[in-house]
């Protein structure tokens, strides 16, 4: 799948791409190396209104309390700053939505200022 | 008891049931799609990953966005679906095809069709699959099983990891860990090549300097109640170098070893496996041994893509709806794998129309051809800057291809 891409540095700030079949490509390599990005997939707990049932030992649970969601994924909605990335999970671990939530609803607007909102990922 | 009837009865509900049921009833045949799960989704549920629906969708999802989506436009057809229900059995009785399948809800079920497809999907292979040696404690696990637990339960299921075979799952539980405040100390691969697809070494390991140790096994699993570590031995040349075994101290073991097409059912119908996919053997129609009987998805061969997953569903309902319909290809031409090449699937083609088809290497090689001969004469020739067993290869065969082909002509596709 996708292109094998050559790299030459040109120096630390600059870099040759050849290999790429389309534009993607050399902005990919380009971010690759000298920025690196990624999109930031987790989850965070479901709550307050269920809480309660979340809180109780697993012997304690009921079936229903078992088969309840118990977490919402989320996605950053676009590529987020590599070096950036452990303090956006301290930040998704920390939060608790309330459901029903509808994918693509932001759980985050422009989290750590970086401009890139936190969206749900599935409609629960 | 509850009896149904439709045209066509789809067994599973992911990203291959789904895609298939829509086809169908785009046209105009009606379907019921039968999902063990209380919604369906399948396995792209648990995969909240990103880097689905590139090809679908011209966009990077995660898998329960690209599950949804492909959920609306069944809902959207109005598509009925049975779900939390799990099916028995399925056998012919008289002309047409029956499934059981029991539920919470309906208890048992009877679904009477004149076509299957069958979208079953795949199961890990597991710690007895591989034969690891050592005392059984608790803390291993397959990694499908580990991802449902962090990413839909809720549990981590240890603290330090190391997890065994490179194959994508595999890969992406190791970022997931590690995200998630685990350690993962090693990723141990028996062959002298990662078996994960490419962005994934690089996106999941290399990011978080994870070592992937190539070319070792894993030969002995130590601790009584809970793992205690593993021992990993490199092999040179084919052999096992025990004077150079290291210990890796872990609490918990990730099984990452592949695939297998989960097939009991089409067994108990029936229908003939093919060996090199565990799959079954399919027609150029996709169209199983057993006639009216279709398969698509992971149950027929193990993608990589869920993308190509919905590709070939889509066909496979559409070919099952020109079965219905009565049409039938009045042509087959047998294809054989050559050098280099693991399986086609499908491994025959229609020589009066477009064929797609997905196929495997046996190799790692830079600079590949894919060449295609009929009756010992070249027809067609494509370049492949890169193949290797992980990532799939497509390929389409046309009238065009088979221009001066007999009655009887052999298709041959090699990697050169």
């Amino acid at each position: 799948m996708g292109c094998h891409l050559s790299i030459e540095r040109l120096s630390e700030h600059d870099i040759a791409v050849t290999g790429n079949r389309c534009a993607r490509g050399e902005q990919y390599a380009r971010e690759e190396l000298l920025s690196p990005k990624r999109v930031v997939t987790a989850t965070c707990k479901v709550g307050p209104s269920s809480i309660a049932a979340a809180a109780k030992p697993i012997a304690a649970a009921s079936a229903a309390d078992l088969s309840r969601p118990r977490r919402v994924p989320l996605r950053t909605r676009e590529a987020f700053p590599r070096e950036r990335i452990p303090d956006l999970l301290k930040l998704i671990y920390g939060l608790e939505l309330r459901l029903p939530v509808r994918r693509g609803q932001v759980a985050v607007a422009d989290a750590l200022g970086t401009g890139i909102d936190v969206i749900v990922t599935r409609t629960m | 008891m509850k009896q149904l009837r439709y045209d066509t009865v789809v067994i599973g509900g992911g990203a291959a049931g789904m895609s298939a049921a829509a086809e169908l009833k785009a046209k105009g045949y009606s379907a019921i799609i039968i999902e063990r799960e209380e919604e369906l989704g399948g396995i792209l549920m648990q995969c909240i990953h990103n880097g689905f629906g590139l090809i679908e969708f011209n966009e990077e999802l995660s898998g329960p966005e690209f599950a949804q989506r492909v959920q609306e436009k069944v809902s959207a057809l109005d598509i009925p679906a049975l779900c939390g229900a799990t099916v028995l059995d399925l056998r012919q009785e008289g002309d047409s095809h029956v499934v059981y399948c029991v539920s919470k809800a309906s208890g048992v079920v009877r679904v009477e069709a004149r076509a299957v497809i069958l979208a079953m999907g795949c199961r890990e292979r597991n710690r007895g699959n591989i034969r690891i040696p050592g005392s059984r404690p608790s803390g291993v696990f397959t990694a499908g099983l580990a991802q449902r637990l962090v990413n839909i339960e809720g549990y981590i299921p240890g603290k330090d990891v190391v997890i065994i075979g490179s194959g994508d799952i595999g890969l992406i539980m190791a970022r997931r860990l590690t995200w998630t405040g685990c350690k993962v100390h090693a990723v141990v691969e028996i062959l002298p090549y990662p078996s994960g697809l490419t962005r994934n070494i690089v996106q999941c390991l290399n990011d978080f300097g994870i070592p992937l140790y190539l070319s070792h096994l894993t030969t002995e699993i130590y601790g009584q109640d809970r793992v205690e570590g593993v021992e990993v031995t490199p092999i040179e040349n084919g052999a096992l170098m025990f004077d150079k075994s290291f210990k890796i101290p872990c609490d918990t073991v990730l099984l990452s070893v592949g695939l297998v097409p989960e097939n009991e059912l089409s067994k108990n119908a029936g229908v003939e496996i093919n060996p090199a996919t565990n799959g079954p053997w399919v027609d150029s129609t996709l169209m199983t041994s057993v006639p009216g009987i279709f398969a698509c998805g992971n149950v027929l061969h193990v993608h990589d893509l869920v993308d190509f997953v919905a590709e070939e569903s889509r066909r496979a309902g559409s070919f099952a709806a020109d079965w219905l319909s009565g049409k039938r290809p009045r042509k087959e031409l047998r294809i054989k794998t050559g050098p280099n090449v693991r399986y086609v699937n499908p491994a025959r083609v229609d020589p009066e129309r477009e064929n797609k088809l997905y196929m495997r290497s046996m190799v790692v090689k830079n600079g590949a051809i894919l060449e295609v001969k009929v009756d010992g004469r070249v027809v067609k020739n494509v370049k492949k800057p890169h193949v290797q067993p992980s990532e799939m290869l497509t390929l389409s065969l046309g009238p065009q291809d088979f221009a001066q082909a007999g009655m009887d002509a052999q298709v041959e596709i090699s990697i050169v």
